[in-house]
């Protein structure tokens, strides 16, 4: 168990969270930089001492400023990832590894680290400088040291942040390999929702210093509590003002134009959030004739493929975006400048504070 | 060459300093013979200034890295306040006239100086002895290795020492560790610039030590005090200090190098 409270001013910030991660969990916290996610680990580590507050790590009190007690950053057994890898530039990955392992044998040290370097895959580069290795190799030397002293509470700051987009997913895949075989809690932090919703058994949208809402990523996703966390989770977030129909829908007049419908409640102003797989494109001037309560007009600003599907950034009275298939794509024949309308349904459109 | 006028000036100013700075250098190895040179070194006065220069700045360099290397990796990596204020003071004795230095060494650890008594009650004398000289050399080398020192630990990434302190390490074997290896490119070079400004001095050693041969005539002592009368051995001893300095500029430059080669410097 992972306790972590502080409250503290950090220069021109306020840093006020209060987590808590249970043996075996971990919480992804997510937010945008300078949300406070980093200040959050390095309270936990014993980097940063908050003005007020405490941190507990499986019963033992690391930090209670109430009781004076600031258990010094190097007697807190902590596995801490940093963004950059903090590997040591002038010793071999065999050494980094081998540098939290003290009291052993020089012998001993070695055999354990080359043991950890071997079980991420990096025996044949154990005696390679950081400089030599590949991103995604300097990120397993990390994890493997950040994991050799058996460390209570695990801390990852953007641990897949630092490598390309073609190493991320098979680093993102082991690294939840590793956090799944771990008993220790963690915390991990990010900037992308995506990746706390793979990692994190539960997430934490961070805000300004402050956890603006916790849960499982498909617990956000369906209800996020602001426009904030709603454009977070990658939804299209669109304001605007919320009226009471007679049907017992709501309607929201568009700021811009157009209106939306929705099953939730609420009325004054508003923000309505949809994700962008909701959303379904028809060529414009077909009237649609399905379920869908939901049509703007809009133009195909862009067109990105990512696999097997498009995301299309849309523009109207306010920027859209939709994601259909390439096969789909393709037999309507979108390119750039070409007018559509993007439906979707009432009952997948949330209603959020703006 | 691109830049037409603008690369020719930049091309004649390099010319122009290149030719100026050696020209000087060349000439010390010219106007002598080496024969000469040899014969000249053979002479006791000369060797005894050639063994009092290695010593005294040896012994200067050794209190200079001990002292000074946690001296600035405390000013690198805490803030205080009025730290501005001591790394000028620091640093002040770089810029200071060594003739000025001698008389401040005089007025604070003279025989009659303001730390004199004190000194002379605990048997210790430094004016006029060869640890007067050791005491000069390390007045006017240290702000040389300091301020170098200073940036190389400053430049070093923050997030290794905390990584160091996270893997379970104290700060002092963070420092010993991961900070001076980091740093050693650094370091070498501030040691360089101490160590030739130290073979070097002069106005204050013979101010503060003077002169005396096997006492406190280190070489560039000699030099002065042969000169006008025999200046074959000036030249043979110049000659050697040349040598020396340029081994020193050579083993640094070897030193940074290496580290590249090694993939830690660059990254």
């Amino acid at each position: 168990m992972l306790s972590i409270q502080a409250h503290t001013t950090l220069g021109s910030m306020r840093l006020d969270v209060e987590l808590a991660v249970a043996p075996g969990e971990c919480l992804a916290l997510a937010g945008p930089s300078g949300a406070g996610k980093t200040s959050a680990l390095r309270v936990a580590a014993g980097l940063l001492r908050p003005a007020e507050g405490r941190v507990e790590a499986n019963g033992e009190t690391w930090l209670d400023t109430t009781r004076g007690i600031d258990v010094p950053a190097d007697r807190r057994r902590c596995g801490y990832v940093f963004q950059d890898y903090a590997l040591f530039p002038h010793l071999s990955a065999c050494q980094n590894v081998a540098y939290p392992l003290r009291g052993l044998s020089r012998h001993e040290r070695r055999s354990r680290a080359l043991g950890l370097l071997e079980r991420f895959g990096l025996a044949a580069r154990a005696e390679a400088r950081p400089g030599t290795l590949s991103g995604g190799e300097r990120q397993r030397v990390a994890l493997a040291r950040a994991l050799a002293r058996g460390p209570e509470v695990l801390l990852l700051d953007e641990p897949l942040s630092a490598l390309d987009a073609r190493t991320r997913a098979g680093a993102a895949r082991e690294l939840a390999a590793v956090l799944r075989e771990s008993d220790a809690p963690a915390l991990l932090v990010t900037h992308d929702f995506a990746e706390a919703a793979q990692l994190g058994d539960r997430v934490g949208i961070i805000d300004h210093g402050e956890v603006v809402q916790e849960g499982t990523a498909s617990e956000l996703a369906a209800a996020p509590s602001s426009a904030f966390v709603a454009d977070f989770t990658g939804a299209v977030v669109l304001t605007g003002t919320a009226s009471r129909g007679p049907d017992g829908l709501t309607h929201v007049e568009l700021d811009g134009g157009g209106t939306v419908t929705t099953t939730d409640d609420g009325d004054g102003a508003v923000a309505v959030s949809v994700y962008p797989w909701e959303i379904a494109i028809e060529p414009a001037g077909v009237q649609p004739h399905g379920s869908t309560q939901n049509h703007l007009t809009a133009e195909v600003l862009s067109i990105t493929t990512i696999g097997n599907r498009v995301r299309l950034g849309l523009g109207g009275p306010q920027p859209l975006a939709a994601e259909i298939t390439l096969a789909s794509a393709e037999r309507l024949q979108l390119e750039p400048g070409a007018r559509v309308t993007a439906t979707w349904k009432a009952a997948a459109t949330r209603l959020v504070a703006a | 060459m691109r830049g037409g006028w603008f690369g020719v000036l930049l091309f004649l100013c390099l010319a122009a300093a290149l030719l100026f700075l050696t020209l000087p250098i060349a000439a010390i190895f010219v106007d002598s013979s080496p024969g000469e040179l040899i014969d000249s070194l053979g002479e006791q006065g000369a060797l005894d200034a050639l063994w009092l220069s290695l010593r005294t700045t040896a012994a200067a360099i050794v209190i200079i890295l001990l002292v000074g290397t946690p001296a600035a990796y405390l000013l690198a990596t805490r803030s205080f306040r009025g730290k501005a204020l001591v790394v000028t003071l620091i640093e002040l004795p770089l810029v200071l006239p060594p003739a000025v230095a001698g008389i401040g060494l005089l007025a604070a650890v003279g025989p009659s100086g303001i730390l004199g008594g004190t000194l002379d009650a605990a048997g210790i004398e430094l004016s006029l002895t060869t640890a007067g000289v050791v005491v000069a050399l390390t007045f006017v080398a240290s702000p040389f290795y300091v301020r170098q020192a200073m940036a190389a630990f400053a430049a070093v990434d923050r997030s290794l020492l905390d990584a160091s302190r996270t893997l379970g390490a104290s700060e002092a074997r963070g420092f010993l560790r991961v900070m001076i290896p980091v740093a050693v490119p650094g370091l070498a070079a501030g040691t360089a610039l101490a160590l030739g400004r130290a073979l070097g001095e002069f106005g204050a050693t013979l101010m503060f030590a003077g002169s005396f041969q096997g006492i406190t005539q280190t070489v560039p002592l000699a030099i002065y005090d042969r000169f006008s009368t025999d200046f074959a051995a000036a030249l043979a001893l110049s000659a050697v200090l040349v040598a020396v300095s340029g081994a020193i500029l050579l083993s640094v430059k070897l030193v940074q190098g290496g580290a590249a080669l090694g993939g830690w410097q660059a990254d």
